[in-house]
């Protein structure tokens, strides 16, 4: 059967498609790299936010979405990112590399807090991570070095206005490719096909070999990088952190639940779409304050009970219309066989 | 003698954080729902009965009389009207709707109520205490919050083990469908759990607000963790276990507190890290949670 079903069959990729989708994803990213020459300087500032709420929304996406890790600490990692920058342009690294080279040491932090986080799953997992990050952000207050409690400027930065948002822009712009450049490789790849399955089912991809935890690691760190780099952004762009209990407060892990959800949970362009539309709901009504958090609250409920494929999960299950491909579909190699239908 | 006081005044911490961990651990026994909002309903808890001690000039005992069957109700509407659906779901959407309340809640209280410390007077109890030697004295409300723990982890076993609605709640932890087909409504045990979850969760609230001399909005947010540390401290599903891992925790806190005033939380919350590494069962190794 088996041989027969490999003469008869073959399993698309979407190759094609996904050539298409890469060229069209760097002629928008290239375009956006020269947006700063077209429009004027505070329309590509205001973009640097949702650059970064992109790369949050992608990543936390792929730890819940994608490897069912729900975790409510990634501000452990936003704010070690977010510090990180102070480190590093301490030792007198320019203040963008700052924000590669701590996402990478952020990185390495995160490998040996896996091995904690993982020992809860499911809800106590996201409680674990939690602690997790009340846990970094009381060591890292401690540190004279770093501003204490009261938070910390970046030492050394660009002291022209304009190239310093140019630069801040670029970074944010490539951190935001790379986390989706990244997530559609790594969900296209073997891992992608493991993710999904211990994320359906942990014990059967375990017994179909597997690595589960290995697996988990690998994104468990990606995604704290991801969150990392994000930090950096913030720090940037606000030239230090203004206090610790923002940059580690559980309100980015808010922000990233209502994103992914709003957009569509387990696929590539929910989070963008998620991300876009915060983004704008920011932009006019954040000065609502409080009851702003509010809302986003009761929509993140509203959206979960009525809504739970987001946004773009209601019009990709609708219209079985996908931007990034990255599933797999078995098809017959000669038109004349027709495959059963479920 | 130091070290005696904080040992001691650590196991009468213990108490408030085993009352706070009984909720969340009867919901997560019964429902298999991990409530992210619960320090969030602690708080909520705390100011209904802030509300109703200054609105009708009562005693806080007697407001909790009111406070918690409130809370009962609101519980038990919350699961039919909203938990329900979202257990079918899954498990994310119980674990995002709980933690769209756990923001909500906190945003809601400082618009309505200020940032401010609200007070929660006990009078005379407040101050009480028992001399015991020189360096050591036991303030009588913390005495008072351990004993009501001890009683109250007692009743829940006893309401578990003994009575048709306790014995309800574990079939349905069990087995809904069947329980269905003994005629019993399983929608209507799992609510009554929550209730029971939210009125044990806003007891806890008022019994910190009292301790900590008031109640702030973001209260919350440090009592959730307390509260879930406690119970995988002690191990799921046994609340016995949560009594233990309430106290380790209280032990970790007020110990850390003779080294540094900033140190309490790091250490309690790099204990309960700990503890997850060496025995990630918790202390009380329970028949439930494998």
């Amino acid at each position: 059967m088996t041989s027969q079903l490999s003469a008869d069959y073959k399993v698309d990729h979407f190759q094609k498609k996904a050539t298409v989708v890469g060229l069209v994803g760097a002629a928008v990213f290239l375009f956006a790299a020269v947006a700063p020459y077209i429009f004027a300087t505070d329309v590509t500032s205001a973009w640097i936010k949702l650059f970064y709420l992109i790369s949050l929304a992608t990543t936390w996406n792929l730890l819940a979405g994608y490897a069912g890790m729900v975790s409510v600490g990634q501000q452990a990692y936003i704010g070690l990112g977010a510090y990180g920058i102070f480190v590093f342009n301490d030792m007198g690294l320019d203040p963008y590399s700052s924000v590669l080279v701590a996402s990478v040491a952020v990185g390495i932090i995160a490998f040996p807090i896996s091995y904690v986080a993982f020992r809860l799953r499911g809800g106590y997992f996201a409680i674990g991570t939690w602690v997790i990050a009340e846990a970094t952000r009381q060591i890292v207050i401690r540190f004279d070095s770093l501003g204490s409690g009261r938070g910390r400027s970046i030492t050394t930065y660009t002291e022209d206005a304009i190239y310093r948002n140019l630069f801040t822009y670029w970074v944010a712009l490539a951190i935001m490719g790379l986390a989706i450049v990244a997530t559609f490789y790594l969900l296209r790849s073997r891992l992608g096909v493991a993710l999904q399955s211990i994320r359906d089912n942990e014990v059967a991809a375990k017994s179909m070999g597997i690595k589960v935890s290995q697996t988990k690691r690998i994104v468990f760190v990606v995604a704290a990088m991801g969150a990392a780099a994000a930090g950096g952004i913030i720090c940037l762009q606000g030239l230090g952190v203004a206090s610790p209990n923002t940059i580690f407060g559980v309100n980015y892990s808010a922000f990233m639940i209502f994103m992914v959800l709003i957009g569509g949970i387990g696929t590539i362009e929910g989070p963008i779409i998620g991300a876009i539309i915060y983004f704008l709901m920011d932009y006019y009504f954040s000065q609502m304050g409080l009851w702003y958090m509010v809302v986003l609250g009761v929509l993140a409920i509203l959206i979960m009970l009525f809504l739970p494929r987001g946004v773009w999960g209601e019009i990709s299950h609708r219209f079985n219309f996908k931007v990034f491909p990255v599933g797999h579909q078995v098809q017959p190699l000669f038109p004349g066989i027709k495959l059963k239908k479920k | 003698m130091n070290i005696v006081n904080a040992l001691i005044q650590g196991v009468l911490l213990g108490g408030l954080f085993a009352i706070s961990a009984l909720g969340l651990s009867l919901a997560f026994g019964v429902l298999k729902v991990v409530n992210l909002a619960h320090g969030q309903i602690m708080t909520l808890g705390a100011y209904f009965s802030v509300m109703t001690l200054t609105s009708l000039g009562m005693d806080v005992w007697l407001s909790i009389l009111i406070v918690v069957p409130a809370m009962f109700a609101i519980g038990y509407v919350v699961q039919r009207t909203m938990l329900q659906r979202a257990l079918r779901m899954g498990e994310l959407a119980p674990l995002m709707i709980t933690f769209g309340f756990s923001v909500i809640i906190p945003n809601v209280l400082i618009s309505v109520f200020t940032n401010n410390k609200l007070q929660i007077p006990i009078g005379d109890l407040a101050v009480a205490s028992i001399q015991v030697s020189d360096s050591i004295s036991i303030g009588v409300m913390p005495l008072l919050t351990l004993a009501i723990a001890v009683i109250l982890i007692v009743l829940l076993q006893l309401f578990l083990a003994r009575t048709r609605p306790g014995r309800n709640m574990r079939a349905a932890a069990d087995d809904p469908q069947t329980l269905s087909l003994m005629g019993v409504n399983y929608r209507n045990v799992y609510a009554m759990a929550m209730g029971l979850a939210f009125a044990l969760a806003a007891l806890a609230g008022v019994f910190f607000g009292i301790r900590q001399g008031g109640v702030t909005p973001f209260d919350g947010q440090l009592t959730v963790l307390f509260a879930f540390e406690a119970v995988i401290i002690g191990g799921l599903g046994s609340p016995w276990g949560t009594l233990a891992g309430g106290i380790v925790l209280g032990l970790a806190q007020t110990v850390a507190g003779l080294f540094g005033p900033e140190l309490p939380l790091l250490v309690g919350n790099l204990v309960f890290l700990l503890v997850l590494v060496l025995r990630p069962t918790g202390i009380v190794k329970s028949k439930v949670a494998s």
